[in-house]
């Protein structure tokens, strides 16, 4: 006879508990909302996938949705070999590492919703460094609250300058960990400096690199609180990525169905996209 | 082919890692480096790869001036004591990465990895990662590298350190056969006198940052130039003592005194002398004549051999003996010296007798 040890669930409980309280309910709150249409005094109506259905034939939602893959998609480019490029041009060893380290870590420790502020405020037209700068020095007609163009400027600039960091530390950590002996038998091979690059550090820095894309597109497509302060998703509705009209939606028009819909579907891509990076990133390394 | 170095020297902020040193090496043979860890084995090679750069000096491969050349156009070989292969790539792409940086045509590449793995049995493995071998044949992969490649010079950097005993013997007699007839000059880096031994050809003995002796393996083992040439090829250490020679009498103070008629030539005075464990034996023989009186310290039997440490007023000396020997720790017990083996030092290190001289 096959006995078994139920005590076994009990160390799974807590586990169990914590993730429920973290996401499933919350999760599952969101789903009871989405399929019901919402009134006051906690009146609610079935309406089943109607506002599924609504959402993904709205072009309000295939607007954001475009802009935010366009946002994503700049920022990865910019960001990731840029990041790569500061990486191998800081110094391995001496005085200035701590320094280069530190001066990378600051963009990264400032608040969100600061950042969005110093930046609105340096992009003033009439008052801002920047502003100022463009508009009377360059002459450059530079209005970040009129014009779309100068709005997305700006919010990838800042984005590049918040976020180009994380992926530098990572890629540094990846060169570091690289032993001084597969450079010098990379020069006793006679190998260029881009197949040093290429056959040495990109290969060990796959893994980092794999989390940095990971967590930069995680943190680009839910970008929310620097695009409020900046343009609040203007002008127009240039900048009105998906949270931000998901926001809208939610607090602005007090739709809490289709926002909620929004919310699920808007998590599934999110899901889909970084799993599918994911298990092609690592599909070598499971052979 | 020939590795000239001429004066050449390291000096890392104000230290001085290699002092001025000139050594010809010469193909057809093994050339060793041997000297104890930090002794400067792995600067110097570093030196002569190009991997560092020089404070002083010119080297010359093959008559071509290369100090000035990158490591890269320097055309030679580097085998390393830990395992150095690309983990990415398969065995087949590890050895025929110099020849594809180089440019070499596809089907050459194929004929020569194959070549070489072939020498070094590494066919099965040609299309595994370096992850999925053992410690030899990741080894073994790293020497393909080096023969595939053909170069001018070939520097094994304590290529066996990191393996098991077994598979370190395997390869060592296996080593000199792989270079024979490449026509390469091979630098071999170790600090176990008995590898030197092994591999023979020409012994470059260093000891801090300095080529003390260098030439053929077993001229240098019989008649070290220095005390500390002695001392750098001797496993277990070579016994030393102070004595003073009056005549032809050499007395190694309360220990012991005897007859050196052959080292007459040597005026009197204090010096050291320095024999190898093995000429001290627990039994008198027709050669081993000079009783000392020792106190067993410790004992180590090996199978075959066995050695003592023992305890003299003057000195404390190894001894080290054919067969099993019944030594009682603590006790005091005979031993025999050979005087014909002793090598005589003057006071700076200097040989003045002995070792066939």
């Amino acid at each position: 006879m096959k006995t078994q040890n139920q005590k076994a669930w009990f160390f799974v409980l807590p586990v169990l508990l914590l993730v429920a309280f973290n996401a499933l309910i919350p999760m599952m709150t969101v789903v009871n909302y989405s399929v019901q249409e919402t009134f006051g005094n906690n009146i609610f109506f079935w309406e089943g996938v109607r506002w599924f259905e609504e959402l993904l034939n709205s072009d309000r939602f295939h607007a954001a949705l475009g802009r935010q893959f366009l946002f994503t998609g700049i920022i990865l480019a910019i960001e990731i070999p840029l990041g790569i490029a500061i990486a191998l041009a800081m110094p391995r060893s001496g005085p200035w590492v701590p320094v280069c380290l530190v001066l990378m870590a600051l963009p990264m420790l400032i608040p969100w919703n600061v950042v969005g502020a110093m930046w609105n405020i340096f992009a003033l037209p009439d008052i801002g460094l920047l502003g100022y700068f463009m508009n009377t020095t360059l002459g450059i007609d530079y209005d970040m609250t009129q014009n779309p163009f100068a709005a997305w400027a700006t919010i990838i600039t800042m984005d590049v300058w918040h976020w180009t960091s994380l992926v530098v530390l990572l890629s540094y950590a990846g060169l570091v960990s690289i032993p001084d002996a597969y450079y010098q038998a990379a020069k006793i091979d006679g190998a260029s400096s881009w197949s040093v690059f290429r056959y040495i550090q990109l290969p060990k820095m796959k893994q980092v690199l794999t989390i940095a894309i990971l967590l930069r597109f995680m943190d680009s497509f839910n970008i929310y609180t620097e695009v409020f302060v900046m343009t609040g998703g203007g002008p127009g509705n240039s900048t009105t990525f998906l949270s931000i009209d998901l926001v809208k939606i939610a607090l602005g028009q007090f739709d809490l169905g289709p926002a909620a819909a929004m919310s699920l579907i808007y998590f599934a891509i999110t899901l889909l996209v970084s799993w599918l990076f994911y298990t092609l990133m690592t599909k070598d390394d499971a052979k | 082919m020939t590795i000239a170095l001429h004066n050449i020297s390291k000096v890392v902020a104000g230290q001085t890692h290699i002092k001025p040193t000139s050594v010809v090496f010469e193909t057809g043979h093994f050339n060793v480096l041997l000297g104890e860890t930090g002794a400067g084995k792995t600067s110097l090679i570093k030196l002569m790869a190009g991997l560092d750069p020089m404070a002083t000096g010119t080297i010359e491969i093959d008559g071509q001036d290369v100090t000035k050349l990158t490591t890269q156009k320097r055309n030679i070989s580097l085998v390393h004591q830990f395992f150095v292969n690309y983990p990415h790539m398969t065995v087949f792409d590890n050895i025929a990465s110099p020849l594809k940086v180089a440019g070499m045509a596809k089907s050459e590449i194929q004929g020569r990895v194959e070549e070489a793995a072939d020498i070094l049995q590494l066919r099965p493995m040609l299309h595994r990662r370096p992850h999925e071998l053992s410690g030899g044949q990741q080894q073994r992969t790293a020497l393909a590298r080096a023969i595939a490649k053909e170069s001018r010079a070939v520097f094994l950097d304590e290529p066996l350190a990191n393996l098991d005993y077994k598979l370190r013997e395997e390869l060592r007699e296996q080593l000199p056969e792989l270079f024979a007839g490449r026509g390469a000059v091979v630098v071999y880096a170790t600090s176990e006198p008995e590898e030197a031994l092994l591999l023979g050809g020409a012994t470059a003995l260093m000891d801090d940052g300095n080529v003390v002796q260098f030439g053929p393996t077993a001229e240098i083992y019989r008649r070290p130039q220095t005390l500390m040439a002695a001392k750098v090829f001797s496993d277990p250490p070579i016994n030393v003592a102070k004595v003073t020679k009056q005549g032809s009498t050499l007395t190694m103070g309360q220990s012991a005194s005897w007859d050196a008629a052959k080292m007459n030539d040597a005026p009197d005075g204090t010096y050291h002398i320095a024999v190898r464990p093995h000429h001290v034996t627990p039994m008198p023989t027709p050669a081993n004549t000079v009783a000392l009186n020792g106190k067993v310290l410790v004992t180590e039997l090996s199978g075959s051999e066995s050695s003592a440490h023992f305890a003299m007023p003057d000195a404390d000396w190894v001894s080290l003996a054919h067969g099993v020997h019944p030594y009682q720790v603590g006790e005091d017990h005979p031993f025999y010296l050979d005087p014909s083996a002793c090598l005589l030092f003057a006071e700076d290190g200097q040989i003045v007798a002995g070792g066939g001289a």
